[in-house]
């Protein structure tokens, strides 16, 4: 155990608010309030929390069409966020992403992404910058099971080890890549996929931070070290649908409810500091307390902020007309 | 000043380009050649040549020669633009953007609206177009007018040695991404072409021929075509004039429009293939917006919708040509009807 209270609270406080920031907008989205479709991270939070704990603002991570615990975790602000979710000017991009599209250069949050599978190859360029311009960089791609079956991902993990790319390739592997089972689309084993390009990658158990963090943080040492990339399997689960909307009729009946019982990355995380006496319930219920506030007030000023005006149109296509 | 061909016109660009920002840099699959090979290095400098040297000059961090993996390479080169560097990105063929038309039509040409404005893309893609080469269906095609339909990209079609170079530049110096379409046949055009920088303005189409009789716009090769049939046509008494838009997005459509007003007759030479191409889009903007000024029907001279052919029999008879040129021209004249 590598991390201070500081570094346990905040851990937990950004996986707090990924949680509510996600349950949250399922229920706002069932009141038809929220434009278009938005696809959930709930139950992932590890994930995001545990490989964004060691980057810095100047290290970039390529996210996928499910990324607002990625923005969170990596610093995104969630009024921004919540505003860019229901169409308002006042949103991260004016408006004009949306969710799956949420980018905040300035925290080196390079973009989720409506492109199964359009992240990795990014992630290399960004890679390619910090290694070509010696800034001690390192950069992210998160994926799915579905992502990890592009060719772009393959493509991606071969150009990194040719160049050494300071790159991680994280494959959060949910289960299911929108209603089809990873179980049957992948074929083979992804670790062993990742080595055969003589990548290091190791296989975690994604539900729990700490795993995550260790394996990250070892990743992001090696890159920063000059070593090269590093892949990580995390074997996790969502709890919504593939979008909002999804009937979930190719899951066990039970199966969410079992997940959230037995497998929640939260309650698992609270346990293990409560039995290492390294944070206490009170603390904890504090954070969730501050969290909650936070994202009824996000909801509360997105709702309240102005739409785009027409003229925003036609605005920002290009840099130069 | 001196006489340069169009694949030193492009070398030299890129050149005194990376000499004067380092944080441009060249990439793709054997821009410099021979890596990891027994034998020479910077073997190829590009499968023509046009790269050549570049390696030796600036070294192996910023001559990048690429596994053949387009999505990933010109990926990589749309992130390291939006990450700090200005890479100008080597895609080959033109045809090759099949296997990577993602990562520049979804992803480089739309940061920097979705993201609502905050990013930058200065990333160029150089590719070669175009046929004559007797290279088929699959190394031939001009396919500008599929990156010119997205927003977001510029594309540039330069015609000429000077062209090639003050267009380059401008690219690299841009902040957007260009797309930059080198016609094969013209790598050994030479002419006249200063040695110290200069940019050539997106968007501002350029008159190689003023006449009062018709208008011709053609792009790339088609404009030496079109030059060669005004040539032929002046002789019979048909002025033309002659614009080189130099880039298809942006379009300097105003001065078609101007000089279309001036002469009521128009004919679009385009080497693409022909629906939906550059012809058919200048042609509806034109009779939108101008038709009260047309004393004839708009000519197109364009290929047939067919792949590109193989064999010379096929392919000489598949091209625009400077005699198909001079039919249009003759056909317009004429009223819209052909020529006797």
């Amino acid at each position: 155990m590598q991390l201070n209270r500081d570094e346990l609270l905040r851990a937990y406080r950004d996986m707090c608010l990924i949680r509510q920031f996600e349950e949250r907008v399922h229920a706002e989205f069932a009141t038809g309030d929220i434009p278009g479709f938005v696809h959930l991270y709930a139950g992932e939070e590890a994930s995001a929390v545990g490989v964004c704990m060691d980057l810095t603002e100047r290290d970039t991570i390529a996210s996928t069409h499910r990324g607002h615990g990625h923005c969170i975790a990596k610093g995104c602000d969630v009024d921004g966020m919540m505003a860019e979710i229901y169409g308002r000017k006042s949103g991260l991009c004016g408006g004009k992403g949306g969710s799956m599209h949420i980018a905040d250069l300035d925290r080196g949050m390079l973009g989720a992404n409506g492109i199964v599978g359009g992240g990795a190859p990014l992630a290399c360029g960004a890679a390619l910058s910090a290694k070509t311009l010696k800034t001690g960089a390192v950069a992210v791609a998160f994926g799915g099971d579905g992502a990890s079956n592009q060719g772009t991902t393959a493509e991606a993990m071969n150009l990194a080890s040719v160049w050494r790319l300071p790159v991680i390739f994280v494959l959060e592997d949910n289960g299911y890549a929108e209603s089809t089972a990873s179980a049957w689309s992948v074929g083979g084993d992804p670790v062993k996929r990742a080595e055969g390009f003589g990548i290091p990658a190791t296989r975690v158990d994604g539900h729990d931070f700490f795993a995550v963090h260790e394996a990250a943080r070892e990743a992001v040492a090696r890159a920063r070290a000059g070593e090269g990339p590093s892949f990580l399997h995390l074997k996790l689960a969502r709890y919504f649908g593939h979008f909002e909307g999804d009937g979930m009729t190719y899951r066990a009946p039970d199966e969410v409810a079992r997940l959230r019982a037995e497998k929640d990355c939260l309650k698992l995380f609270r346990r293990k500091v409560s039995e290492a006496g390294l944070l206490e319930g009170a603390a904890l219920d504090a954070i969730e307390g501050e969290v909650a506030t936070l994202i009824e007030g996000a909801v509360r000023r997105a709702k309240a902020d102005a739409m785009p005006e027409p003229a925003d149109l036609l605005t920002d296509v290009y840099v130069s007309y | 000043m001196a006489k340069k061909s169009f694949r030193q016109a492009v070398n030299e660009a890129l050149s005194q380009e990376m000499a004067r920002d380092p944080r441009v840099i060249v990439m793709g699959e054997d821009v410099a050649g021979g890596l990891g090979a027994p034998g020479e290095d910077d073997a190829w400098g590009g499968p023509l040549g046009v790269t050549k040297g570049l390696m030796k000059q600036f070294g192996r961090e910023r001559v990048l020669d690429t596994p053949i993996t387009e999505s990933g390479f010109i990926g990589a080169a749309a992130g390291a633009a939006l990450t700090g560097l200005r890479p100008v990105a080597d895609l080959m063929f033109v045809d090759f953007m099949g296997v990577c038309f993602d990562q520049i039509f979804n992803q480089a040409a739309k940061f920097k609206y979705m993201f609502g404005g905050k990013a930058r893309t200065p990333l160029v893609i150089r590719t070669m177009y175009g046929g004559g080469f007797r290279a088929a269906s699959q190394h031939s095609q001009c396919l500008y007018p599929l990156f010119t339909h997205i927003p977001g990209l510029k594309v540039a079609i330069p015609s000429s040695p000077y062209e090639a170079k003050g267009l380059l530049i401008q690219a690299i110096r841009d902040d957007d991404p260009v797309i930059f379409f080198e016609h094969k046949m013209l790598y050994d055009i030479e002419e006249e072409v200063p040695d110290e920088p200069y940019t050539l303005p997106f968007g501002e189409a350029n008159l190689t021929r003023e006449g009062d009789d018709v208008t011709i716009v053609a792009f790339g090769r088609m404009v030496m075509l079109a030059n060669e049939a005004a040539d032929r046509l002046a002789g019979e008494g048909i002025a033309c004039t002659v614009i080189d838009p130099r880039t298809t997005s942006p379009l300097d459509i105003e001065t078609i429009l101007e000089e279309v007003r001036a002469t009521g007759r128009l004919v679009v030479v385009d080497e693409a293939h022909p629906r939906c191409n550059m012809a058919t889009d200048i042609s509806a903007q034109i009779a939108e917006r101008a038709f009260e000024a047309l004393r004839a029907p708009i000519r197109m001279v364009v290929p047939p919708h067919t792949p590109v052919p193989f064999s010379p029999a096929l392919e000489d008879i598949y091209l625009p040509s400077v005699a198909k040129i001079v039919d249009a021209v003759r056909a317009v004249m004429a009223g819209g009807r052909k020529a006797a």
